[in-house]
């Protein structure tokens, strides 16, 4: 018996994501008197994969196969089926973001294992496993039961945190088998804009709605961005106009995101967008509509002209980095 | 070629959301239902593509997993232009469920491009299309933001952090689709709702299928504490809140 966790890497690195996963594999493991195996998939180097002890992974297990450079669902979902037999996982844990919502429903299907997705808690109960996630677009939860005696979760981001708990973990490389019809897709290219800071990986967001009136006035928008490290979103009605680029739309059509800080101007706050955003740990909303529904979900609010409110923000966060 | 889409029946996204039973169960009373929006956007796409064909895609069909009361979604996606609808007579119990009673139909009927929304907006689970290829054993491709037939093969594109790939795949492959497959989902002209009355709708009965996990009950949020107020000319305040009190910035 083991949880295994599939840790994802981007060009060989580990983000603050699988230090998560792993945390939170932890605190179940020890509840269960188990440990923790990392799965890791691609080519990354031992002080990298190192890293994940000192979250708590035991083991490290590293398949690195020249086949695997992008991700290929099928191939994928194999090579963690063979892993979950070797390491006898009885819980596997996935991060819910794209490529978790990708391979974990086919390794739950391969497996008849029970699969919660965008979990967003510990489990409330062992036996029977009960788990918390959020459902109708973050307006409810439910408690769900996993009744196989295999588990399958994927976990909601920035919903646990990262603990450090270092162990020394050993590494293996492990070499699973591929059939080439595991390999029916094939990525033929991939286009990426670089070095921008992704919406979802972001401590914290600016974002701007349609009381933004216009793409000229954005400016403001990425200046006080920048100042807070932050990543830059908007609303549905700004992005379909071509206001604002799509991978920034947030919502329930949009990115799902959970950011610490979300700084809403000129949002009204439609219930399609809160779906979005709720899971913010703080919202602040910039509004000059004292009854506009953002007010309802934010922890801050100034009821005012955004276009005059983002200067003076922008200059009070400066004085403030300066006094730091 | 022939284009499958899978349907779920949701209630409107601005509904409000009650619970009756204890919690057990989600209430309906007053609840308006629709195509799950990812869904709609998913025909939207396959309509486009099919009236692009040139004949070359021969049909585009609906499917469903629910019971009667779902029918009249059904009958919308065949008002905006499906040409057959297809209901599995029963009640989703989980995504498992669902996919493993879609695959069941789909191991006597053949489509070349099934495609499936990245989630539904009652439960969110992003599991049925996965769960689905699976149990076909064909291949998936989601985060998919662009499809399209050309010269007879099949073009996607696939959401990356940051960025986009080209994939290519055999057919029949499961697409699940996500921001971009469309923009404005397809509204049913009069004649698509005159014409959609007469379309076939063929029920199929479900076959005995195990959910893997049971909902137990729902939970509504906590009511948020109110918003503290800042005024706006007063704009310093709020920094000072969000670096001392939230200790965010
Ligand atoms: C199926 C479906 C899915 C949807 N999915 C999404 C989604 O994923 N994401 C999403 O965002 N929306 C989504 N929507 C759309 C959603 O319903 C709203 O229409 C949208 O969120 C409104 O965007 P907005 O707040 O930018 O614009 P508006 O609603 O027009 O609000 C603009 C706000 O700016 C304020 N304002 C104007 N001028 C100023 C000023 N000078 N200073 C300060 N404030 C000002 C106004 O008071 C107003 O509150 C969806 C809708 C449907 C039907
Ligand atoms: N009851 C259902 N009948 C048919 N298709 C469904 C059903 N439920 C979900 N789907 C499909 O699966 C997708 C993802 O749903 P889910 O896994 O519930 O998040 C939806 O966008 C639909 O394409």
């Amino acid at each position: 018996m083991s949880v295994l966790v599939f840790t994802e890497n981007w060009d060989g690195k580990f983000k603050k994501l699988s230090f998560e996963l792993i945390s939170y594999a932890n605190e179940i493991a020890k509840k269960l008197n188990t440990s923790v195996t990392a799965l890791s998939i691609g080519k990354v180097e031992e002080e990298e994969l190192k890293k994940l002890g000192n979250y708590g992974a035991d083991k490290i297990i590293s398949a690195n196969d020249d086949r695997l450079k992008g991700l290929n669902n099928q191939a994928y979902t194999s090579i963690i089926n063979q892993a979950v037999a070797k390491e006898s996982a009885t819980l596997i844990i996935f991060a819910n973001n794209s490529t978790g919502k990708a391979v974990a429903p086919r390794l739950s299907a391969k497996l008849k294992a029970g699969l919660v997705s965008a979990v967003i808690a510990l489990p409330s109960n062992l036996e029977p496993f009960t788990i918390t996630k959020k459902v109708y677009s973050a307006k409810a939860f439910a408690n769900i039961i996993i009744k196989t005696p295999v588990r399958i979760i994927t976990l909601f981001q920035n919903s646990f945190g990262i603990i450090e708990s270092p162990v020394n973990a050993t590494i293996e490389n492990f070499k699973p088998e591929l059939k080439d019809s595991d390999l029916k897709t094939e990525i033929v290219e991939v286009s990426k804009h670089a070095g921008k800071l992704l919406l979802t990986d972001a401590e914290i967001v600016v974002s701007g709605g349609r009381g933004m009136k216009g793409p000229e006035n954005w400016g403001t928008i990425e200046e006080l961005a920048t100042l807070l490290g932050a990543a830059t979103a908007c609303s549905r009605p700004v992005s379909d106009e071509g206001w604002r680029p799509h991978e920034e739309h947030t919502g329930q059509t949009g990115k799902v995101i959970a950011p610490n800080l979300y700084i809403a101007c000129g949002i009204s706050g439609a219930i399609q967008h809160l779906a979005g955003i709720s899971s913010s740990k703080c919202i602040v909303a910039i509004n000059k509509d004292k009854d506009a529904p953002i007010f309802e979900a934010a922890d801050y609010g100034i009821i005012g002209d955004v276009m005059k409110v983002l200067p003076d923000l922008i200059n009070a966060v400066k004085e403030l980095k300066a006094s730091a | 070629m022939k284009i499958l889409v899978c349907i779920s029946n949701v209630p409107d996204t601005t509904t409000k959301i009650k619970f009756t039973n204890n919690g057990t169960s989600f209430d309906k009373t007053d609840v308006q239902w629709i195509i799950n929006p990812w869904d709609e956007l998913a025909l939207t796409r396959a309509m486009d593509i099919k009236d692009a064909s040139g004949g070359a895609i021969e049909s585009v069909t609906v499917i469903n997993v629910g019971l009667a009361d779902s029918e009249p979604t059904i009958r919308k996606a065949l008002a905006i232009g499906a040409d057959k609808g297809i209901r599995i007579n029963a009640e989703p119990k989980d995504s498992y469920f669902v996919a493993a009673q879609l695959a069941e139909v789909l191991k006597k009927e053949s489509f070349d491009i099934i495609l499936c929304g990245i989630e539904s907006s009652d439960f969110n689970s992003s599991c049925t299309g996965g769960m689905l290829s699976e149990l076909l054993d064909v291949p998936s491709v989601s985060s998919v933001s662009f499809l399209n037939i050309e010269n007879g093969q099949v073009k996607i594109k696939r959401e990356i952090d940051g960025g986009n790939e080209s994939v290519s795949t055999s057919v029949p492959f499961v697409g699940i689709v996500q921001k971009g497959i469309a923009i404005e989902p397809r509204i049913p002209s009069m004649r698509g709702i005159m014409s959609a009355r007469t379309k076939p709708l063929q029920v199929f009965e479900p076959v005995q299928v195990d959910a893997l996990v049971e909902y137990v009950n729902y939970e509504l949020p906590q009511p948020k504490s109110a918003c503290k107020k800042i005024e706006p000319e007063n704009v310093k305040e709020l920094v000072n809140l969000l670096h001392n009190e939230a200790k965010l910035i």
